[in-house]
């Protein structure tokens, strides 16, 4: 079924590419396929019992002499994330394009990313999560360059140029892991039973660090995020948003799986060193999401400050401080939910992005104001996206932020402390930027402003939706991930 | 003397004399036949070399070493020569002369099988100049353009002075060693200044084969003058045959201690140098030049840590069939657009013809190593090998490059897709010349997803003495 979930997309990539469809044909097969994939997860998600590690595994060898094969599993991590990048993927491709040329190009685009992305969540073999990781690449840079606007091939070359990097430090790091067990295997579950460095001081030390540096790169982390302004601000606005929801997760997910996971001892030693880094993250990415006049930078900026509350709730979840195990559990969990929540929001914020560039063609948050009246959904829906966003409670993101302080304070209570100015000021930003937007005057040009479409309005009621039952009723979503209880 | 262990390279040497004698006969437009012989030709040899999979001795009193490494070395050459034959006839086809282009070019193509085999080494001396001087004339084959000229001006001066090196070092090492046979020599202790000298100076000669650093000054140009087809040969047949012969030398002397980082340096060198000066190239022919030398510097990894890794011969044969296939696919997209090189010329081509666009960038992304193409196992194979075999430090540097390179490979793949189309769609070639760009660029793909069964096959390779 993971492998059906993972292949469907490809398969309608390839039939996109080669099949002469119209525009609106290429996007009905287009969301077709993405909802019968997601629908495939929600079969595995029905037969999946928490906390009872991978299940729904498969498994066919793929290059027997390295011994990578083609394995697919799920546990409680990676199964809210396909989850959450699968519904987002039908979001993305439902969403109206921006500029409308090449319908059946830019969907078989779409597609493909889709099956890399799912393939990223679900594989069980280090290598193809490589080979998944590269593709993601591929697929965000042909998105963002051919229909991205403003200086959009120099921003997708600066973002393949600088992930590619970071995923080659990765490979090197998965080959030198890999290599360290005889014989070779690239199987997950083997290093994690394995633990194969353990005890190696200094190999072990520079094989977290290729780790560590390639997934900071993807999160991305203080001070290696600044392909994400630009690649975000020239990307059309769905492309934004499963670069912001689904593909930063994977340098999130890629931390947990394997260095977390795989290298539990010397991921505990600097473990400290990587929540330092995250509170950078949390501050810099506020503080520089203040100062931005463009509403997409300021909403992308605001992505390095929730990427860094995910990574501190990993770093303190992997940290070895004893006698707090419940607390990095908590964290743990913090960052899980933090993962989904922050896909599901930030989303929605980069659609709504998308939708207010697509009816005037400026990202300055300055030549707007006054939309309330003129557009009330539109600011229902952004509004609810952000106070989501800052960590409201009752919406998602309060639901993890608040377990990934909980646990943090536990562990390094000083380091909490000073992140929660991070919280203090997005709220400050994302209310600055309402008010800018929705209230005050309005500027004349605006007077034709027309609100958000049908297709656009529900949608966003879909994702907004979800955010809000996390909020409210979390506990389905925290027994899926099923940490430390089971 | 068993003759037949020799079949593959006396169907080579037949097949160039049947298309000598077609092409004495022939008048002006029908030379394109002369194809055919030739084709013939690397088919039976392609096929010989095929039945003698499973040998591993040494024939013809030692000097030629039939094994792994020279049957792929055979496949990967045979393959390759006919890939950029199929592109000669209409390239060609306006030119007074070219009958004699199949005949030289299988010559070329039995050098470098021979270089791959040698197991001695005068014949490895032999089978450097037949490839060599053979390769003179194939460069400067467009008698009347001076770019072509130059090439074949520039190859021929470099190559002089590195034959001239390989040969004293050979002698070198034999008056040292007292002989020169592998099997004899690698029970030889080869401590002496002097043999050593001989040693590096070997590896400079091959280097200029290989197109590594010092003697690749010769590639872009090639790259950029030689008849398309000629440059397709010139930059991937000749480097197989040199890097196995190199494989070969590194083996033999595990003790020698200066070989290892030797190589090692000029690897790192002949990456960095390559990728440098492909960054700043507007002409397609000659970035995909520089970008030759760069692969060659990463082939030469897997050299540096022959005998330490077991990996690193599979590795390198797998990462030369992968070079091979992303380079002629690159190649053979030129032709197919009858030569044209300007950076410019290939705005908005995969609006005006998006099968030869996407088998351009499907090349160019497997001579990056993105997965899953062919390029990506063969780069991971030799990451392995590397570092299995303590040269972290060579993955490193090979790891920076492959970012570098990228940013040039995309300097050609973004305007290819993002820019606007200029003028009308580009001509074409010839139908033949379309099939093996896109039946090539298919295979780039295919065989990277299902490189299993070859990488099995390689990494049960082995090589002689």
């Amino acid at each position: 079924m993971l492998t059906f979930a993972i292949l469907l997309p490809f398969a309608g990539a390839a039939l996109l590419a080669s099949a002469p469809l119209s525009a609106g044909q290429s996007r009905l097969a287009a969301i077709l396929v993405a909802a019968l994939s997601l629908g495939a997860l929600c079969v595995v998600w029905a037969g999946f019992i928490p906390g009872a590690g991978f299940q729904a595994v498969q498994e066919a060898p793929w290059i027997p002499p390295l011994g990578v094969a083609w394995r697919v599993g799920v546990d409680g991590i990676s199964l809210p994330l396909a989850l959450m990048s699968g519904l987002l993927f039908v979001a993305a491709i439902a969403w109206p394009m921006e500029r409308e040329v090449n319908a059946r190009a830019y969907y078989a685009w779409f597609l493909f990313l889709e099956g890399a992305s799912l393939g990223l969540f679900l594989t069980l073999d280090l290598l193809i999560f490589y080979v998944f990781f590269d593709l993601s690449l591929v697929g965000m840079y042909f998105l963002i360059g051919r229909w991205g606007h403003g200086d959009a091939p120099r921003a997708a070359l600066k973002f393949f140029l600088y992930t590619l990097a970071g995923s080659l430090l990765i490979l090197l790091a998965l080959i030198a892991l890999v290599l360290s067990v005889d014989p070779l295997s690239f199987d997950m579950r083997d290093m994690i039973a394995l633990q194969p460095v353990a005890g190696m001081d200094l190999r072990a030390g520079l094989i977290l660090l290729g780790f560590v540096l390639g997934f900071a790169i993807k999160t991305p982390l203080f001070p290696l995020h600044t392909w994400l302004p630009p690649a975000h601000v020239d990307a059309p606005g769905p492309a934004s948003a499963i670069l912001a929801g689904v593909l930063l997760k994977m340098g999130t997910y890629g931390l947990v799986r394997i260095p977390m996971q795989m290298l539990r001892e010397t991921f505990a030693t600097y473990a400290l060193a990587l929540g330092v880094v995250a509170l950078a993250s949390i501050l810099w990415g506020s503080i520089v999401a203040f100062a931005q006049d463009n509403i997409k930078r300021r909403i992308a900026y605001t992505s390095v400050n929730h990427m860094g509350y995910a990574v501190l709730g990993i770093a303190v979840a992997g940290s070895a401080v004893t006698g707090q195990e419940a607390a990095r559990d908590l964290a743990l969990n913090g960052a899980v939910i933090e993962m989904v929540a922050h896909g599901l929001i930030t989303g929605a914020l980069f659609l709504i992005a998308g939708s207010i560039w697509a009816r005037t063609g400026t990202y300055e948050i300055d030549s707007y104001g006054g939309l309330a009246g003129r557009a009330p959904r539109l600011m229902g829906a952004m509004g609810l996206a952000s106070f989501a966003s800052l960590g409201l409670p009752g919406l998602a993101g309060f639901v993890a932020e608040v377990q990934i302080f909980v646990g943090a304070f536990a562990v390094w209570p000083w380091l909490a402390a000073i992140a929660l100015l991070g919280l203090i000021v997005t709220a400050a930003l994302f209310l600055g930027m309402l008010q800018r937007v929705f209230l005050g005057e309005r500027p004349p040009a605006l007077d034709g402003f027309a609100d958000l479409t049908r297709t656009e309005f529900g949608v966003l009621a879909v994702l907004l939706g979800l955010v809000v039952l996390i909020g409210v009723w979390p506990a389905w979503l925290i027994d899926m991930i099923a940490l430390g209880g089971g | 003397m068993p003759l037949a262990d020799l079949g593959p390279e006396i169907a080579l040497i037949a097949g160039a004399l049947a298309a000598l004698l077609m092409a004495m006969a022939l008048p002006q437009p029908r030379l394109g036949l002369c194809l055919w012989p030739a084709l013939a030709a690397l088919a039976v040899a392609g096929t010989w070399a095929v039945a003698q999979a499973d040998a591993a001795r040494l024939t013809f009193s030692g000097v030629w070493a039939l094994d792994g490494a020279t049957l792929w070395a055979r496949i990967l050459i045979v393959t390759a020569t006919a890939l950029c034959l199929i592109l000669a006839p209409r390239w060609f086809a306006t030119d007074r002369r070219h009958g004699e282009f199949y005949a030289l070019t299988l010559f070329s193509a039995l050098g470098a099988i021979a270089m791959a085999a040698a197991a001695d080494l005068l014949q490895l001396v032999m089978a450097v100049l037949l490839s060599s001087v053979t390769g003179y004339v194939l460069a400067a084959f467009h008698r009347d353009w001076a770019l072509s000229v130059e090439a074949g001006m520039k190859y021929f001066l470099i190559g002089a002075l590195a034959n001239a090196l390989l040969v004293i070092g050979a002698i070198l090492v034999m008056g040292m060693a007292g002989t020169s046979d592998y099997a004899a020599l690698a029970r030889t202790d080869l401590g002496q200044p002097l043999a050593l000298a001989g040693l590096a100076l070997i590896v400079a000669g091959l280097a200029f084969k290989l197109g590594a650093v010092p003697g690749h000054a010769w590639m872009p140009d090639v790259a950029e003058g030689a008849p398309v087809p000629a440059a397709a040969f010139l930059t991937v047949v000749p480097k197989i045959g040199a890097a196995l012969a190199l494989f070969r030398l590194v083996q033999l002397f595990p003790e020698v201690e200066m070989l290892r980082p030797l190589i090692a340096a000029l690897s790192v060198a002949t990456m960095t140098l390559g990728n440098l000066a492909a960054l700043w190239q507007d002409d397609l022919r000659r970035l995909l030049g520089w970008s030759s030398v760069s692969q060659s510097g990463y082939a030469l990894m897997a050299v540096a840590v022959a005998d330490l890794a077991p990996d690193a011969l599979p590795a390198l044969l797998w990462f030369l069939a992968a070079y091979a296939l992303a380079n002629v696919t690159g190649f053979a997209v030129v032709a197919q657009l009858r030569g044209r090189t300007a950076l410019a010329d290939y705005h908005g081509l995969i609006a005006a013809r998006p099968g030869l666009a996407a088998a351009l960038i499907v090349a160019l992304l497997s001579l990056t190593g993105i997965p899953p193409l062919i390029g990506f196992t063969g780069k991971l194979e030799l990451f392995v090998a590397t570092l299995d075999g303590g040269y972290g430090w060579l993955a490193l540097a090979a790891v920076a490059n492959t970012v570098l390179s990228l940013g040039y490979y995309l300097r050609v793949i973004g305007p290819v897709c993002f820019a606007a189309p200029e003028g009308p769609p580009p001509a074409c070639l010839s139908r033949a010349a379309g099939a093996v760009a896109l039946g090539s660029g298919a295979a780039v793909v295919g065989i990277g997803l299902f490189a299993g069964p070859f990488l099995a096959r390689a990494a049960g390779a082995v090589v002689l003495p």
